[in-house]
């Protein structure tokens, strides 16, 4: 519940949260400034709030498959890359299909709080098909936000029809303010029924998207803007555009890497663009959120995912388990409510708790200026606690600790690519993969390890600990920053203190 | 008078519904035009809509066979550019 801030007035938002039940420390602060209703907006919802993403569950439906633009990372075999990992393809729904899948989900999964219309293709490109789902749900079930992403190009056109459905979120992927760069980008886009080449396409597609944001701020509805990091192309022109969207009014700037691999058949996989390391995607992102918050928690989920962030129930949903239902919706939405009542409680009781773990943390008898920060994966399957095996782990969230707080950095996959383990190639290079995901951190954190994973890992420098298993991450991580003090090895440098643990 | 989709088609469905005579439908492998409806725009638009979207290289093609968005005319890179501008991106 990242946005809610601490001490303020409790009308609609549950004092649950605040910035330090998820450590994101000053990137908070940011927000402070929105007005109590936004903040009501995004308390709960899993894509915006870090700490609502490891209680509340969102899903995706894929109505909308058409697409009338070209991005140079996409391959239109598989879903939009903008809202998905490369290489996905979803179930794609009629809308009442998806309506139908939306209230069992709803019913079986009371957590659910979010949906949204994300692909297969663009979703305004299919106004019809998107606009039908959201019409019925907005009169089915109205206690589930609706939320919807673009690329931008049909966003001015259909802004007022967007508003009737009583969206108030809309994502928004820009990767650029300039034409030049646009070019790069975007090879074509279909525009006034003709296609529209070049240069003068993404001088198109992005006056639109600027458009389109205005628009949509104007009418009070929150905007998120994500951006795909492409090196060599607008790595140093998106500090450039994050000051361009929240001057425009977002309330979010996301930066994600590029996923570029041969494999997939994009252009940029093809021709081997490279992705972002770690550390160039982070210090963009430090650099962005010195002017707006980032979301670093966003998984770019499948356009179908069904769950918790990062992890997809999708399969327990498919339309031929789905059309035999029968759903009592109005006896669910109680039920639900029960829930999201349940949820907020603990959150307030987390966030009580972490108030007293930042006073013990500050009070660390560590001279600040010595105590470096550490950076620590840690392995869990949701719930903010750390209860995943090492082995079991398809992602780490990467927290950092520094002498004044504890707070979220990132999300790393192992399993980027993998589809199964014909495509995987044996344990161990599995197993390097995942060392290699971790490069930087120091500790790893998770409920259980094997002996082999530990040996390596040791050996690559990143010490493993199990030793926290079942508490709460935060908590965890101040701890072993803790020690870590005490043993005094954050005053060293990490390659010698590398060496010591090896 | 009528296009024709090919192998090569993705399945994608940007084209199915600004087809301004309905003449294309989902099918398996792929999506198909169904001839006898096909005015190729004529008297709708400048510009075959199909064609004008379709993000694949030659998957529809006129009565002659004749690929509408012929190889590199997507990716703006004709073919015998390929391995220059390749090399170029892989410096980024
Ligand atoms: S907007 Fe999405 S579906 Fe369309 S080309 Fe770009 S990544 Fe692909
Ligand atoms: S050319 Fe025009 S009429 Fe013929 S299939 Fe394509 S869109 Fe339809
Ligand atoms: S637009 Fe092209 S690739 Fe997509 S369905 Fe139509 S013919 Fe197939």
């Amino acid at each position: 519940m990242e946005l809610t801030v601490l001490g303020q007035s409790q009308t609609t938002a549950p004092e649950a949260g605040g910035c330090a039940s998820s450590g994101c420390g000053s990137n908070d602060d940011q927000l402070n400034h929105l007005p109590e209703h936004i903040r009501a907006k995004v308390h709960n919802h899993p894509c915006y709030s870090e700490e609502a993403h490891h209680h509340y569950a969102r899903m995706h439906v894929a109505v909308a498959p058409a697409c009338n633009i070209q991005c140079h990372y996409c391959n239109r075999k598989y879903d939009c890359s903008n809202e998905s990992r490369p290489g996905v393809v979803s179930e794609l729904l009629t809308p009442d299909q998806a309506v139908k899948k939306v209230m069992t989900v709803a019913a079986n999964i009371p957590q659910m709080t979010v949906l949204g219309i994300a692909g297969p293709g663009d979703p305004l490109a299919n106004p019809e098909r998107t606009f039908d789902t959201f019409r019925q749900l907005t009169e089915k079930a109205p206690d589930i936000k609706l939320c919807v992403s673009t690329n931008g190009l049909a966003l001015p056109e259909l802004v007022d029809e967007l508003c009737q459905h009583n969206i108030d979120h809309v994502t928004m992927t820009i990767n650029c303010v300039d034409p030049d760069i646009g070019a790069q980008i975007y090879p074509w886009i279909f525009w006034k029924n003709r296609r529209v080449y070049g240069r003068k396409g993404a001088e198109i597609l992005i006056k639109q998207q600027q458009k389109g944001l205005q628009m949509l701020v104007d009418r009070g509805i929150l905007v998120k803007v994500n951006s795909v990091m492409i090196p060599g192309v607008n790595d140093k022109h998106l500090e450039e555009v994050s000051k361009a969207v929240k001057a425009k009014g977002a309330f979010l700037h996301n930066v994600m890497p590029l996923i570029a691999e041969a494999e997939h058949g994009t252009f940029y996989g093809v021709m081997g663009q490279r992705g972002p390391t770690h550390d160039e995607l982070q210090e963009l992102q430090d650099a962005c959120s010195g002017d707006m918050n980032m979301m670093r928690h966003c998984r770019q989920c499948r356009a179908d995912a069904v769950g918790m962030l990062g992890e997809d129930r999708g399969d327990e949903f498919t339309m031929d388990k789905i059309e035999a239902v029968d759903v009592d919706y109005a006896a669910a939405m109680v039920k639900r409510a029960e829930v999201h009542a349940a949820i907020e409680a603990t959150l307030a009781a987390k966030q009580q708790k972490k108030n007293e773990t930042f006073i013990s943390l500050s009070s660390l008898s560590i001279p600040k200026k010595e105590s470096r920060p550490v950076l620590m994966a840690i392995a869990t399957s949701g719930g903010g606690i750390i209860n995943q095996h090492f082995g079991h782990a398809r992602e780490f969230l990467i927290y950092e600790a520094n002498a004044h707080d504890v707070r979220f950095i990132s999300h790393r996959k192992t399993d980027l690519y993998c589809s199964g383990d014909d495509t995987c190639g044996d344990g161990e290079s599995v197993l390097q993969k995942t060392i290699n995901a971790l490069k930087g951190c120091e500790v790893v954190l998770c409920s259980k390890i094997g002996y082999e994973p530990w040996g390596m890992l040791e050996e690559a420098g990143i010490m493993p600990n199990g030793e926290h298993a079942m508490e709460a991450i935060e908590d965890a991580v101040a701890a072993v920053y803790k020690e870590m003090g005490e043993k005094g090895l954050l005053d060293k440098k990490p390659e010698t203190k590398q060496r010591a643990t090896a | 008078m009528a296009l024709q989709i090919v192998d090569g088609c993705v399945n994608c469905w940007a084209c199915e519904p600004l087809c301004p005579s309905q003449a294309i439908y989902a099918a398996l492998p792929h999506f198909l035009i169904d001839a006898k409806k096909c005015t190729e725009c004529d008297g709708d638009y400048a510009d075959k809509q199909c064609a004008s979207i379709c993000p694949i290289e030659e998957a529809i093609v006129d009565s002659q066979g004749e690929a509408l968005n012929p190889p590199g005319s997507l990716t703006g890179i004709p073919p015998e550019r390929w391995e220059q501008v390749r090399a170029e991106i892989q410096a980024r």
